[in-house]
């Protein structure tokens, strides 16, 4: 990122005009500031196969989008090693825009005015980057995805996939029916967020209440028996530790 | 507005058609013959008995009292409030030596008809006062009033998009950006109108027409609409406003949160004298923004109550994917203005 070099902007927005508005403003700053239209995208997940090819310096993120909002997806984003500076777009949200001040997260009011979007792109390579608790004050809601930094590329993992959270060592493992994906969090800090749709069968593991098939009794490696969870999709078996077995007979009485 | 403010205080006879009207008679009287049963029975066995014997001699005098008060409803409306209460009293009296007379063959020992005309004047004087401080209480003024806070209001979330999307058609596009901005001015003159008045249900499918297409300008293809309007009656009226904001709360509760085509669904139709809507959007249970769709909701069912009392019924329906909203009101006729 050398001084030298255009801006490179990345547009996402789910509606066509807000786009089109955006890169005809983009034009007109050129002519005054070096920059270039990396892409643009019209929901998050499309932005983030949009990363590794377009290499952006700046995203111009609207926050109200289908499937994944802004806020959302900026979280994501800070999973890659540099990421980008973000500018939210809004056309209105009292509530939001209060909490953005507070915070002094950048964000231009729709429809954006062209100086408004000049001054915001010349200080953009000096934005200090979105932290990660300020975005999950401005969203406490769960997110709809998780994800992972694979060699510079995001991925998302949809929130329905995963059949359990495994602690281990530095990572949590997040389990889906094809693949287990290593994930930088806390177990502690997943099931806050999520605590409606999974339930801590053990210290160190949390199971998704959707993904649980039955419970089985076995003997363990130390001869004593205990309850393990049957899951849907996959033939591991998750122990339930001691002070957890009440989840067995509330899932019993769950089924009746 | 001035013919409004000078009759503001004036009380009014109840329109006796109307049906919300018609059950609060019927709910005060049985309630009052409940009350006089009670007192006279000694013992909870003899309450019955007593009861009957009131609804013997009151039933028959009520009903057929509601059917005359019904019948001569447009004459007593055309009246001053005074000699329509004096009329209101003379077929009262009538109507109860009427039925005295006629019940007296029936019945052994009908009493005194005096007792007759006394319990039927301290009815009737009860609920002609009931329903002049009902009136006062909904006077025109304070109707008006109300109607005018709950004037339905646009979301700034669709003014700002909109403006952004027209903004984005002026380079190249400026005919339709043209177009867009008269659509527009169209909505935003409804909008800030004195919408207090019924006005053709015509007009009001033209505005929610123009409402669509300039949110289609914005979400293209991911916003659908079917409008079924064969039976839609050309000449009903219907509070202003009614359809928009459902139409909005569609638009950005069904359409907004997916990136697939999604359909809107209208159909207005009628039978006999009721006219029906129903709107019928996707649903996605985001859990985020029902809020604002219940409050557009109360305020239009309490739009509708002012103009309609009981007459008019708004009910919602949510499935697994889909959201459903039915509206039901008088079939008002006059479309012509």
């Amino acid at each position: 990122m050398t001084g030298g070099s255009p801006l490179r902007v990345l547009i996402v927005d789910d509606e066509a005009p807000a786009r089109s508005r955006i890169r005809d403003l983009l034009s007109d700053c050129a002519l005054k500031l070096p920059l270039e239209i990396a892409g643009e995208a019209a929901t998050g997940r499309e932005a983030l196969d949009l990363l590794p090819a377009t290499e952006p310096d700046v995203v111009l993120l609207d926050i109200r989008m289908p499937e994944m909002d802004g806020l959302e997806f900026a979280q994501h984003l800070l999973k890659l090693d540099e990421p980008p500076a973000v500018i939210f777009t809004t056309a209105y949200d009292a509530y939001a825009l209060k909490a953005f001040e507070v915070h002094a997260v950048d964000y231009l009011l729709k429809p954006i005015r062209l100086g408004r979007l000049f001054e915001a792109l010349s200080r953009a390579r000096e934005i200090t980057p979105l932290r990660l608790d300020v975005l999950r004050a401005l969203k406490p809601e769960p997110r709809s995805h998780l994800s992972v930094n694979e060699r510079g590329r995001i991925h998302l993992i949809p929130l329905a996939e995963i059949l359990y959270l495994k602690a281990e060592l530095k990572y949590v493992t997040a389990r889906t029916a094809q693949h287990e994906f290593l994930l930088e969090e806390s177990l502690t800090g997943l099931e806050q967020e999520f605590l409606g749709g999974f339930m801590r069968v053990h210290r160190n593991c949390l199971v998704a209440k959707s993904a649980i098939r039955g419970f089985e009794r076995t003997t363990g490696a130390d001869g004593e028996s205990q309850w393990v969870v049957l899951l849907n999709g996959v033939p591991e078996k998750l122990p339930v530790s001691r002070r957890q077995q009440q989840i067995v007979r509330e899932f019993g009485r769950h089924l009746k | 507005m001035g013919s409004i403010n000078q009759n503001a205080n004036a009380s009014a006879l109840p329109n006796f058609r109307n049906l919300g009207i018609l059950l609060r008679i019927l709910v005060i009287v049985d309630g009052a013959c409940l009350a006089a049963a009670l007192f006279k029975a000694g013992a909870p066995l003899a309450l019955m008995e007593e009861l009957i014997d009131l609804s013997a001699t009151v039933q028959p005098t009520l009903l057929a009292s509601l059917l005359v008060l019904a019948a001569a409803n447009n004459w007593l409306r055309r009246l001053a409030y005074w000699p329509a209460i004096a009329a209101v009293i003379a077929i009262e009296l009538a109507v109860a030596t009427m039925v005295y007379f006629l019940g007296r063959s029936v019945f052994d020992n009908p009493g005194e008809i005096e007792r007759y005309w006394i319990f039927t004047l301290l009815i009737t004087g009860v609920l002609i006062g009931y329903f002049d401080l009902r009136g006062r209480a909904l006077s025109p003024a304070l109707t008006e009033a109300r109607l005018q806070a709950l004037q339905a209001r646009i979301r700034p979330h669709f003014l700002f998009n909109s403006i952004n999307a027209v903004l984005s058609l002026i380079r190249k596009n400026p005919a339709q950006a043209e177009h867009a901005l008269e659509d527009m001015a169209d909505l935003f003159r409804v909008l800030m109108a004195d919408n207090r008045e019924l006005s053709p249900l015509v007009r009001e499918v033209e505005l929610c027409r123009q409402y669509m297409a300039l949110e289609q300008l914005r979400l293209g293809e991911r916003l659908q609409v079917e409008w079924d309007l064969a039976e839609m009656p050309a000449d009903a009226l219907i509070p202003p406003l009614v359809l928009q904001p459902l139409l909005e709360n569609a638009v950005y509760h069904g359409i907004e949160p997916s990136s697939a085509p999604g359909t809107i669904m209208i159909r207005i139709s009628h039978h006999r004298d009721q006219l029906h809507i129903m709107l019928r959007n996707p649903y996605r249970p985001d859990g985020e923004h029902h809020a604002g769709n219940r409050m557009a909701l109360a305020n239009i069912r309490e739009r509708l109550a002012l103009h309609f009392d009981a007459e008019a019924g708004i009910t919602t329906t949510a499935t697994a994917d889909s959201y459903e909203v039915r509206i039901t009101i008088p079939y008002m006729k006059g479309g012509g203005r």
